[in-house]
């Protein structure tokens, strides 16, 4: 069976990409396959572990639980779109550098997204806050410690200015 | 894994998805927020030959909260129904419980009707539909039909929706007057599919008595369980021992071993949890309107 192809155009990171896909193709793979922005991992593929998290329209969501065309003509925020222009850290990743919230680092660009949005919505999250913040993202390396204090330490040097689109 | 191949549309208006389903007879799916439809998708465990993707539809995109109850559409989010300071004040068990659906990450794209039409007996949303005695509208070729939360849940993910049927709009009952929910889930992780759930609706009279005392459950039986509790607690006030609520859910849930618990386990929670739920359940229905 030759599979249908559809126009799918939508802007990543502030630019505009136009590709043609099959209607099964999966957002994440999209990203990374189609538009060769491989900073999104894929992880579990069902949505349990929120590797693949990226922004839509500011809206944290799973890549992997999105079809590329269903989300044709809009926004969305890779990890890749976090740090400005020229290369500078957004303070949730200067916060993770500084916090050594990340080890293999497979996770990270879900955690990064996730709480971009997250401190946006909550600039200032209280421990707990910042707990449930990231509860739907699973880490092997740190044991989380790390990962909540970066939160916390985002939200300290953020100034409510969490990077990203 | 990937999905399998399918063909797939994107209506912009209701009348042309139900045509595009009509078509289709029992080859189209209905894609929504697709949180649950994805993964069974990446997973090999369905295979529709044509997803019709309702994202487009702006008119199933509607929340309304009026005095005789809640009315979402099929593209309201969990997400935004949760952050809605109407749904809350009309029917605050709605709020309670999407607050225990998956991961924020997941509510800010799965709809609160399409669990519901995903008929999973862990789910929720179904649990309270069920509870509160509410209900799904339907949308065919053949017309609109309303059915209720008691004839909806056929089976473990299998609603009376036809394959040609559109789910457009839950119906949830207002709170009534001297009436208090509650909802208590127990999970191994956060945000995991409940081990079991129980949400509660307690009504009292004047004296603050409990009058009806009603519990549904998730995660006990193949559908959605909704449990009379009344005969246990009748006459008595929010401060007094409810554990009769308790012990009378114990005796009446027969649930099914699984990897995750044994039945006795789940047996047990299903009391606590209902202890719990109508005890809190009662005292905000105490707390409520009129009757000092």
């Amino acid at each position: 069976m030759t599979e249908q192809l559809h126009e799918v155009g939508l802007t990543v990171n502030g630019a505009a990409y136009q590709a043609e896909v099959p209607a099964r193709r999966l957002l994440s793979d999209f990203l990374r396959h189609d538009l060769r922005l491989t900073g999104t991992h894929v992880g579990c593929e069902h949505g349990v572990c929120g590797a693949c998290t990226v922004l839509v329209d500011g809206v944290p969501m799973r890549s992997c639980l999105l079809l590329a065309v269903s989300v044709q003509g809009q926004h969305v925020t890779t990890v890749e779109g976090l740090a400005a222009p020229d290369g500078t850290l957004s303070a949730v990743q200067r916060a993770f550098q500084e916090c050594h919230g990340l080890q293999c680092g497979f996770c990270t660009a879900g955690f990064l997204t996730t709480i971009t949005a997250g401190l946006r919505q909550n600039p200032e999250p209280t421990i707990e806050q910042a707990r449930e913040m990231i509860g739907g993202n699973l880490c092997r390396c740190t044991g989380y410690q790390n990962i909540v204090a970066a939160v916390l330490r985002a939200a300290e040097i953020g100034g409510g200015d969490a990077g990203g689109e | 894994m990937k999905p399998p191949a399918f063909d797939y549309s994107r209506p912009e208006t209701l009348e042309e998805a139900v045509g595009l389903l009509a078509e289709l007879s029992s080859g189209g799916k209905v894609l929504a927020g697709g949180q649950s439809l994805l993964p069974i998708l990446s997973m090999r465990l369905a295979a529709p030959e044509h997803l019709v993707d309702i994202n487009r539809i702006a008119e199933l995109d509607t929340i309304s909260a009026g005095p005789d109850g809640v009315r979402l559409g099929a593209l309201a989010r969990h997400a935004a129904v949760e952050r809605d300071p109407a749904v809350r004040s009309t029917q605050p068990l709605i709020p309670a419980a999407l607050r225990q659906v998956a991961h924020p990450t997941i509510r800010n794209r799965g709809t609160t009707l399409g669990s519901i039409v995903h008929a999973d007996p862990s789910g929720e949303m179904p649990a309270v539909l069920a509870l509160l005695g509410g209900s799904v509208t339907a949308v065919s070729a053949r017309g609109r039909r309303t059915i209720s939360a008691a004839e909806f849940f056929l089976g473990p993910l299998e609603s009376a929706l036809g394959p040609d049927e559109i789910a457009v709009e839950a119906y949830f009952p207002a709170l009534a007057v001297r009436s208090g929910t509650a909802f208590a889930e127990v999970s191994r992780r956060h945000g995991d599919y409940a081990v079991c759930g129980v949400a509660a609706l307690v009504s009292v009279d004047q004296e603050r008595r409990i009058t009806s005392a009603r519990a549904g459950y998730l995660s006990i039986a193949s559908t959605p369980l909704v449990l009379d509790l009344t005969e246990a607690v009748l006459g008595r006030r929010c401060a007094d021992d409810l554990s009769a609520a308790g012990r009378l859910a114990r005796q009446l849930v027969e649930p099914d071993a699984d990897i995750h618990a044994s039945a006795d386990y789940r047996r047990d929670l299903a009391g606590v949890l209902s202890d719990r739920v109508i005890t809190e359940a009662a005292r905000a229905a105490a707390g409520s309107g009129p009757g000092d």
